[in-house]
């Protein structure tokens, strides 16, 4: 793999290199750029030097049998007989890749019951569906899809295998990533083929989203990933596109299960506080009355959100203290923050201005919530809000 | 000589802080409201090893220098100066007096349950007429059979509405003035004691200030702390100890305030940019910041002397002195730099303004800390 | 029960800022802390031992000042702590890591279950619990998100997207836990002075844990960074005009682009 190495005869450590490191591994000791043990070889510091100190060497590996690994897989997620959203969207991702690798799409189905989900994944994409059908696989267990999994990937020799990033495919593909020697990149926002190598390019995020990084796995075969739901665009159902379905034989021995299911239960996601809302749509004064905060109530359970108010909504009774967001209620910082009818008082801003992501609608132009608006419209909420609400469902964004 | 934190220090710092953020932070408005005594942070805080810092291992305590002390009790006070005072109490101005002077049999009545929080203490001094002319007592405490008989008042006790276990001070000599002074370790339980008037305070709202009444207060006489006469020397060592708490309160407030300026200074735009853009408020943060940075370097100073010296009543005056009076100065610039919010409820600064101002005042004046101070230099 | 405990020290990554012209990470002044779900590893083990007895020995790898965090470990209650620290193990993805803590485990000899936390706040992946799960080959439970231990069987509610479901599974075996789990405790004053003044933490290299150097580090890793960079800044103070209905749709078109809402 890929080593940094500093050559001191150009060097006047200025630093940039030291500051461009995402991982704090360089430091300017005297005279000499010190690489620190953190160093992944990135390369963030190369792009940084202007004088050409820095170079990542790689240490070419012989590509073992890599040339052998076709096509991309999808391991096609399925819960309670139903495919899973993220599978039908990896489906659409998988196509675009295995086009430009001139490969085929394989789907991997596991469960009991569900092979009549294969011709699903086929209008969906799938040139290929593998099919593991038992009852002892009725339901997610690590250990024997692991099992199927690995030993199909041993027999077929993908090139490519894609999983969805949910609470399934996080627990099942580092296991068979650590069982097969196999790199795995996860939570992938973006996967694109290198027009030079061939490689499967990773785009992910890291440090907590705020930085980006691309991965390779240069060496191992079939390259895997776990993809975040809801990135990746599916392909329209085609009736009429045709594929194969093969029946998999895999023996689950009893000492395979490992972990035993006593109970699902399913139950709406409550969050403790407002402070963990991923979306708040708040109302301030122009929402004018307790039953106007109905339309507020409605964009937000159509977001999949919580709602909020400013100190004016709470004071006159409109909402409850608890949803009181400004310097004497609650400082929040969710990813999307839908203001309301609300000026933007500096009181009202200090509890909500780390937001991700703004958006102001008022009927006053000149409303101070707009300088902090990343995007604003001049409205009446009263309109504005039930349309935006419409707009959503018509997307197919409602999460309602 | 080091001015690095060491690696405990560093990591109460990062303790006291947290703790400071997520568990007092959220409540001190409310505390400041409600004038409620926050017995649960006093527990939590207890449980933490908090509330008895520097009282020895054996006896339930943490045994960490004083240093480490001044460092929880700033991070403390940054989050609410009524809680921070709670805390200083209990470690300054009960424990500390206990660990110096009682016999093992009383330590090991008292100190277990006051270092782990179980149960608060209060200092009672402070009489209607004995503030800073703190030797003229008039409470008396006469001996009879086994017991002491214990008369008078005590007002502005903090901790007084929830403690179990008082330090108390009592005449038991009059003819002999300040020397005829003893200590007494008074439970809430004995037959005479009772809690009158509870202030209502301009600022440390909530840190639970009360008169403490005894009439004919019945205190064993094997709770005689220190020898009988000693106590007004008992008393004085202890509030040196005390300030240097006090000191750490201040600067607390004072940085809680530095960073509401520093936040506010760049939202609040005026002629078209933050504030913080012009001069006048750069150079009142400047000095803000310059001035905390000095009271801390004294207050670590003073804890450290306390460690090292027999005497530090000189280091622990001056902290307590400078830290004070900069944290009322540092507290008033913060709400002009506010403006008119600064003046409302809706802003911390109003509260750190009020709160700093006590800090000026209790555990010996700016007046009696300058006689400290003075009485060292010109003998 | 002994307990083995996986802890991380990371850069605490709420503070994180991108620096708006080099695009480049700001590390200045950003904490190191022990990894939060990591914590709640920890809370959750030391509420096992309260319960059941025994010890916990908590393991990290990173560089000389991950002691720190080790440290912290200890003032909340771990009973030892180990440190993996070998310039050898630099440059690890997460093959490679969970290697290396895996080898550390079987040094560390017995153990009746092995937590940690889901996954860490600078790597986000959440893949080195089940990798050395299936090196050791013990049953693994993720997302969980209460943990007790009954007839040597571990019970869990493991977190699911809608819902949750209740597994159980023989010990030895490997949990992590997420957030939601509880509450971690405060470190105590004398356990921090005691950490400071009496722990002695080890550094172990390659060589005591048996560790082939073909499977530790960067030779050992599977994956490589290609290029790191800062998203897409959002941009300010967009206004969107028109009629009513096509500014709600060019507002949702905005929001789906940048991923504030997806499917």
């Amino acid at each position: 793999m890929a080593e940094l190495k500093w050559k001191p005869e150009n060097c006047a450590q200025c630093g940039e290199c030291v500051a461009a490191c995402p991982y704090g591994a360089l430091e300017i000791v005297g005279d000499k750029v010190i690489i620190k043990t953190t160093c992944t070889a990135c390369g963030a510091c190369v792009d940084a030097c202007a004088s050409d100190c820095l170079e990542v060497i790689g240490v070419e590996k012989k590509l073992g049998g890599a040339g052998e690994h076709k096509n991309v897989w999808v391991f096609a997620e399925q819960r309670d007989g139903k495919l899973s959203k993220v599978a039908i969207q990896l489906l659409g991702c998988a196509h675009g890749l295995a086009k430009e690798l001139n490969q085929q799409v394989g789907a991997v189905l596991i469960g009991h019951n569900i092979t009549k989900l294969a011709m699903e994944l086929i209008h969906r994409g799938a040139d290929i569906v593998y099919v593991f059908d038992d009852p002892k696989v009725e339901h997610y267990s690590t250990g024997p899809y692991a099992k199927v999994i690995s030993e199909l990937i041993a027999k077929e020799r993908p090139n490519i295998v894609l999983y969805g990033a949910t609470t399934i495919g996080r627990d099942l593909a580092p296991r068979i990533a650590r069982r097969m020697n196999l790199g795995l990149t996860a939570d992938c926002t973006e996967l694109t083929i290198d027009k030079e190598t061939r490689f499967l390019l990773q785009t992910r995020p890291a440090f907590g989203g705020n930085v980006m990084a691309t991965i390779m796995s240069p060496i191992t075969r079939p390259q895997m990933s776990t993809v975040r739901p809801g990135i990746m665009k599916e392909l329209d159902a085609d009736p009429n596109r045709k594929g194969q379905v093969e029946k998999v034989k895999v023996d689950i021995k009893e000492e395979d299960m490992m972990v035993k299911i006593l109970q699902i239960v399913k139950e709406a996601k409550k969050i403790a506080n407002l402070e963990e809302a991923r979306i708040i749509v708040s109302g301030g004064r122009g929402v004018g009355s307790a039953e106007g905060f109905k339309v507020i109530r409605e964009l937000a359970e159509c977001l999949g959100g919580e709602v909020g108010g400013s100190r004016v909504a709470v004071e006159k009774g409109w909402i409850s203290q608890d949803h009181q967001v400004g310097q004497t209620g609650k400082t929040v910082r969710p990813d999307l923050y839908i203001a309301c009818g609300i000026s933007g008082s500096i009181q009202h801003r200090a509890g909500m201005q780390c937001s991700k992501c703004i958006v102001a609608i008022n009927k006053n132009p000149d409303a101070m919530i707009f300088k902090v608006a990343h995007y604003g419209i001049v409205g009446d909420l009263h309109d504005v809000v039930p349309a935006l609400t419409e707009a959503i469902k018509a997307a197919g964004l409602s999460k309602k | 000589m080091e001015f690095k934190l060491s690696k405990e220090q560093e990591m109460m710092q990062k303790m006291a802080k947290e703790f400071a953020d997520k568990e007092i932070a959220p409540l001190s408005q409310e505390i400041d409201k409600s004038h409620k005594f926050p017995i649960e942070l006093a527990k939590k805080m207890g449980s933490l090893g908090l509330m008895g810092m520097m009282v020895e291992p054996a006896l339930g305590g943490a045994g960490c220098d004083t240093v480490c002390y001044t460092i929880a009790i700033e991070e403390i006070a940054r989050a609410s100066a009524a809680v921070a005072i709670i805390a200083s109490v209990n470690n300054s101005l009960v424990c500390y007096p206990l660990q110096k002077n009682a016999t093992d049999d009383q330590k090991k009545r008292y100190l277990p349950d006051l270092a782990s929080g179980k149960k608060l203490g209060s200092f009672g001094l402070t009489e209607p007429g004995a503030g800073t002319d703190a030797g003229s007592q008039a409470t008396v405490a006469v001996k009879k059979d086994n017991e002491y008989i214990l008369n008078g008042t005590k007002i502005f006790i903090t901790n007084a509405t929830n403690a179990e276990t008082f330090i108390i001070f009592a005449m038991t000599d009059k003819a002999k003035g300040p020397k005829g002074i003893s200590a007494f370790i008074v439970e809430k339980t004995f037959p005479g004691f009772s809690i009158g008037t509870v202030e209502e305070l301009m600022g440390i709202r909530g840190s639970g200030q009360a008169e403490l009444v005894m009439d004919n207060c019945r205190v064993p006489a094997q709770n005689l702390l220190g020898a009988e006469g000693a106590g007004f020397g008992i008393a004085m060592a202890t509030l040196d100890s005390g300030r240097i708490g006090v000191a750490a309160q201040a600067v607390g407030i004072a940085q809680a305030a530095l960073e509401e300026c520093q936040r506010y200074a760049m939202e609040r735009e005026q002629f078209g940019k933050p504030i913080g853009k012009f001069q006048a408020i750069q150079w009142m943060v400047a000095d803000m910041a310059t001035e905390i940075e000095a009271a801390r370097l004294l207050v670590r100073k003073a804890a450290y002397a306390k460690d090292t010296q027999k005497r530090f009543s000189a280091e622990a005056a001056m902290a307590k002195l400078f830290a004070s009076e900069m944290c009322m100065r540092a507290t008033v610039k913060a709400v002009q730099i506010h403006g008119g919010y600064g003046y409302t409820k809706d802003y911390l600064v109003e509260r750190l303004i009020r709160d700093a101002k006590i800090t000026e005042i209790y555990e010996g004046t700016s007046e009696v800390q300058r006689m400290v101070i003075s009485g060292g230099l010109l003998k | 029960m002994d307990i083995i405990c996986l802890m991380k020290q990371v850069p605490d990554t709420t503070d994180v800022k991108i620096d708006p012209k080099t695009g480049t990470l700001i590390r200045e002044g950003v904490p190191s802390i022990i990894n939060p779900e990591d914590k709640n590893a920890i809370e959750a083990a030391l509420v096992l031992k309260e319960k059941h007895g025994g010890k916990i020995v908590c393991i990290s790898m990173g560089p000389p000042q991950a002691e720190d965090a080790l440290r912290e470990a200890y003032a909340m209650g771990v009973d030892e702590c180990v440190l993996l620290c070998d310039r050898a193990f630099a440059g690890a993805d997460t093959l490679a890591t969970s290697y290396a803590l895996a080898m550390a485990i079987k040094a560390v000899g017995n153990y009746d279950i092995i937590i940690s936390g889901r996954q860490a706040i600078d790597g986000d992946t959440a893949q080195i619990g089940p990798q050395i799960a299936e090196w050791l080959k013990l049953p693994q439970i993720t997302y969980a998100r209460t943990l007790e231990v009954k007839d040597k069987t571990a019970h869990v509610e493991r977190l699911l997207e809608d819902g949750y479901e209740v597994v159980e599974a023989p010990l030895p075996c490997l949990v992590t836990c997420v957030k939601e789990m509880n509450k971690p405790r405060y470190p105590t004053v004398s356990r921090i002075l005691k950490a400071c003044k009496e722990l002695k933490i080890p550094f172990w290299n390659a060589q005591q844990i048996n560790a082939e150097k073909s499977r530790i580090g960067l030779d050992g890793s599977a994956t490589g960074v290609k290029r790191t960079f800062a998203p897409e800044p959002k941009g300010l103070g967009k206004m969107l005009t028109g009629k009513t209905e096509d500014v709600v749709k060019q507002l949702v078109k905005h929001l789906e682009n940048d991923n504030i809402i997806n499917r």
